[in-house]
């Protein structure tokens, strides 16, 4: 149940951001998920994210389509409007509400099976659009609410809980965006907070669709041996290879790193991204090199996770559609509305 | 016999010719010369070669419903031959291409043949294949230009017009229907009996279809947010928007768009992206037909239950299933009335022609907005793609559109509280918030069970209260909804109810009937939910026939349930074959169950 609300006391030491805020201010109600949830750690995430980005939680809009992962906009940013839509059809309410207002800030929360399996169109052509949105796919390779089926993410050989072993072909969320033209692809793994949260910041500061899939163990079905989507299993094959760090527009950047480690990509809004290279040679963005790589990290079975692919040259929904600045919202009717005089004029044609 | 302005004629082509700017040169020309004119397309499923109609009914009544018999046949495509001429009324025409012989079998003693070899003349006087077949289009159009009277300075303007642009086209143009009237100048008695003069009756109307019409109604009421599938025959609608958008809707400096048309993957995505712009606070739409309503359930039960507007034009199809994509049909008015599971009941408009199309397409946005649901504009292929001739639309300069209870961020700022689902008026209607706007207008948008706080809940209590106040909200629309249009006749003790595209049909029908004695009290349904004087009706009269086009008696069964009226009181008429309803669809229903009843 998700209507229980959090008490708003703050500790009097609790840090402070540029716009006042302590994190608490970017909480939502408390979690209605099985304790240990891997969801719950990205919420938290989240929250920190946005708290340092010092962005106003009202102009976020938060998204999410039907399951466990769903249900998580309602843990974080009480002050943004949230929309739990209908099962694996986000993306197209997210591509609507980002059409009308391009100014929202907007967060879509899914799962591997509102995802990758009822909702693969619809995120896929998400995708394509290069809708100006974080997506976040809380990915733990079984269906929760309906309690232990495999997901389309199931890796095959995986077992369920009663030792079941899935013989169908995962689907790879970050593969998939890859090939699909994604501007953004990135992987991480609910449990390494460090690696996941300048991912979140970057996805937010990205124009365009920044697709992070995020290993998240589901504490209750998935998190045996024999699992692959367990924390053991990722804790022990996660390979990261690039590390970002987000760099806000007028931050300096301070941490000096190696020549030839480090990789500066500039996004839309002047901020940056530094892609420290864990692996030698990785190129964040080379789409080919990014999708070699992960296979190749699949075939050892390692999970290579960090922000994958970046595009530098992103062009989202508005910028390929060439919409006005600002939002279709706040326009006013009689710049919409052509008036009698014109409807008049247009009439000759139809005699 | 001598019919002056009174009569119907019917061109048969084979599809991907080129006969349509030809049968829309013919129509215009008419029109021009001040006679109404209506022109029902008749086309195949299909981008060449399969068979297509175009029908043209000249009436100095007005009357624009299509009629099923033909004084003359303009029979151009030889694998519809045979069908073509047994469709001829006796004593009527048929102008064929006798470049070929007519074989002996499709001669019929009672009809006159007039032969035009339109394919011989124009192979000697133009070159290319492509040009060719074009040209013999418009050749015939000139051959019925001199056969039915029609004015040749008006062609000559209109060709001019047409392609003013483009010299080349002009000259081949005018040499073709040159072709077409001299010959049959010189060859028969023209004009034939059967001849068009000039009239004043159409200075203050339009040729538009539906569609157009919708769209127009669309940039007018300030959408900016357009998201569809593809979908014969709802295409239309979209194209015309994005044409109007493009006319209307573009920075004069910049050229940047006021408006967004989200080509989607689907019709499940398309009404999810109206549904995310209008949560957004954008007027946003989707055009739709049958199949993609089907697959737009799932989020019309979210829009109606979480309370987000949306405006969904069906342009109805036959059905079920893919039906026959390019014919017409009255299928889908029980679907739009309830769509999606659960309890739900949908605000529907329903346009008997262009001129309500545009009307109603303002009125669908306005009402959206304020009952925040989903509105069906459910127009049909014969209204949205076929031309019609309407009265001159216009424009109410002071329109303001309606946007609802939304709150700005001054009155957030100033509310002591702001609950989404609370029914603060007592109007079952609540307030809204759009995000992005304040803090205090946040809530969580919700299809799974809500309480009137905007919280999630599975109290029996908490549950049933917001579901009885959605019934309530909804219930309320029968006032706002356009109200039926009724004509009553003195002593009328029998009535005849119909819904949408059927009026044309209706009302020449009513004429009819009443030269026979039969006097019917007239009502035409214009929205839904239905308001009390429906019920009314029905119970005034012994019997009130109900007239629609599709199988089921779908318009008959929504008045048994909404007005609770014994289904004895109601007699059905239809025709649901996928051609516009005819005068005489109704009026030998009537006669039937007339004679059935004495």
């Amino acid at each position: 149940m998700s209507y229980i609300a959090k008490p708003k006391v703050h500790h009097p030491s609790l840090k402070k951001n540029t716009l006042g805020l302590t994190r608490r201010d970017y909480e939502g109600a408390i979690t209605t998920l099985c304790a240990g949830c891997g969801h719950d750690s990205i919420t938290a995430a989240i929250i920190h994210a946005f708290w340092e980005l010092n962005i106003a939680p009202h102009k976020v809009a938060k998204l999410s389509g039907i399951g466990c992962s769903s249900k998580t906009p309602a843990y974080f940013l009480r002050e943004a409007h949230g929309f739990n839509s209908v099962h694996g059809r986000m993306p197209a309410v997210a591509t609507g509400a980002n059409a009308a207002n391009g100014d929202l800030i907007m967060i879509g929360v899914s799962g591997d099976g509102d995802s990758l399996s009822i909702g693969l169109g619809q995120l896929c052509h998400a995708i394509r659009r290069n809708v100006n949105m974080l997506y976040v796919l809380e990915n733990n390779g079984v269906y929760g609410l309906t309690k232990g089926q495999f997901s389309a993410s199931a890796d095959p050989g995986s077992t369920a809980k009663k030792g079941e072993a899935n013989t169908m072909q995962a689907i790879d969320g970050a593969l998939l965006a890859l090939t699909l033209g994604a501007t953004f692809v990135a992987r991480s793994f609910s449990g390494d907070k460090n690696q996941l949260v300048p991912i979140i910041q970057a996805g937010i500061a990205h124009r365009g669709f920044a697709f992070v899939d995020v290993i998240s163990p589901c504490v209750t079905f998935n998190d045996h041996e024999g699992s692959t989507k367990s924390y053991a299993y990722t804790r022990e094959h996660a390979v990261e290879v690039v590390h970002a760090d987000f760099v806000p527009l007028r931050d300096p950047i301070t941490t000096d790193y190696p020549e030839g480690t480090v990789q500066h990509v500039t996004l839309h809004d002047g901020s940056t991204v530094k892609l420290r290279k864990v692996a030698k040679d990785y190129d964040a963005t080379n789409r080919d090199a990014a999708y070699a790589a992960i296979r190749d990290h699949q075939r050892r079975g390692e999970v290579m996770t960090g922000l994958l692919y970046i595009s530098p040259d992103s062009q989202d929904v508005h910028a390929q559609n060439e919409t006005v600045p600002g939002p279709l919202t706040s326009i006013p009717h009689d710049q919409l509305c052509p008036g009698n005089d014109a409807l008049q004029k247009l009439q000759q044609q139809f005699r | 016999m001598t019919r002056v302005n009174d009569f119907a004629f019917k061109i048969a082509t084979a599809n991907g010719t080129g006969s349509a700017s030809a049968n829309g040169l013919i129509m215009q020309a008419i029109f021009r010369m001040g006679v109404p004119v209506t022109g029902k397309n008749v086309f195949p499923s299909n981008i060449q070669g399969l068979p297509t109609w175009y029908e043209i009914r000249v009436n100095k009544n007005g009357y624009t419903a299509r009629t099923p018999h033909f004084d003359l046949m303009v029979a151009l495509n030889a694998a519809t031959y045979a069908k073509d001429v047994a469709e001829v009324r006796s004593g009527g025409y048929l102008m064929f291409d006798s470049s070929w012989p007519l074989d002996d079998k499709l001669r019929r003693p009672d009809i006159t043949y007039i032969a035009v070899p339109l394919a011989e003349m124009c192979n000697a006087l133009f070159k290319g294949v492509r040009e060719r077949i074009l040209m013999k289009n418009i050749a015939y159009a000139g051959a019925l230009a001199g056969l039915i009277g029609m004015d040749t300075e008006i062609i000559a303007n209109l060709t001019k017009e047409k392609y003013a642009a483009k010299k080349s086209l002009l000259d081949s143009n005018e040499k073709a229907i040159a072709l077409g009237f001299d010959y049959v100048r010189a060859n028969f008695q023209c004009p034939l009996p059967i001849h068009l003069e000039k009239m004043d009756a159409t200075k203050d109307s339009i040729l538009i279809d539906g569609n157009t019409a919708a769209a127009l109604g669309a940039v007018y009421a300030g959408a900016t947010v357009g998201a569809w599938y593809p979908i014969t025959p709802a295409t239309s609608v979209m194209e015309a928007f994005k044409t109007f958008c493009m006319k209307y809707r573009r920075d004069p400096a910049t050229k940047q768009k006021k408006f967004a048309i989200l080509q989607a993957e689907d019709e499940l995505a398309a009404l999810g992206m109206v549904v995310g712009a209008s949560w957004a606070g954008a007027r946003a739409f989707t055009p739709t037909a049958g199949p993609g309503l089907s697959l737009m359930n799932e989020f019309i039960g979210l829009a109606y239950y979480a309370e987000v507007p949306a405006v969904i034009v069906d342009v109805q199809r036959t059905g079920p299933s893919t039906g026959m994509p390019t014919r017409t049909q009255q299928g889908d008015l029980m679907m739009c009335a309830y769509a999606s599971h659960g309890d739900t009941r949908h605000i529907c408009l329903y346009p008997a022609d262009p001129a309500e199309a545009f009307e109603m397409a303002v009125k669908a946005f306005d009402l959206a907005e304020r009952f925040q649901t989903p509105v069906f504009l459910v127009s049909d292929l014969d209204i949205g793609m076929n031309d019609w001739m309407i009265p001159k639309l216009s424009w109410d300069d002071s329109y303001q559109p309606d946007r609802g209870k939304v709150l700005s961020a001054d009155e957030l700022e100033k509310a002591k509280s702001f609950y989404r689902y609370l029914d603060v008026d007592g109007d079952g209607i609540p307030q809204r918030s759009l995000p992005g706007v304040h803090p205090k207008g946040a809530y969580f948008t919700r299809g799974s069970g809500h309480n009137k706080f905007g919280g999630y809940t599975e109290d029996a209590d908490e549950y049933q209260e917001v579901l009885d106040r959605i019934a309530r909200k909804i219930q309320g629309a029968t006032r706002a909804v356009p109200q039926p249009l009724v004509k009553t006749t003195p002593g009328a003790k029998l009535g005849l109810l119909t819904i949408g595209g059927c009026h044309a049909a209706c009302v020449e029908a009513l004429d009819l009937l009443a030269k026979d004695g039969i006097a019917l009290n007239y009502m035409r349904v214009r929205g839904f939910p239905f308001g009390d004087e429906v019920r009314q009706f029905l119970e005034q009269h012994d019997v009130t026939f109900i007239v629609e086009q599709n199988r089921d008696a779908q318009l008959r069964s929504m008045l048994m349930l909404e007005t609770g009226v014994h289904v004895e009181k109601m007699e059905s008429v239809r025709y649901y074959a996928g051609f516009p309803m005819s005068a005489h669809h109704v009026i030998s229903g009537v006669k039937a169950k007339l004679e059935k009843a004495a």
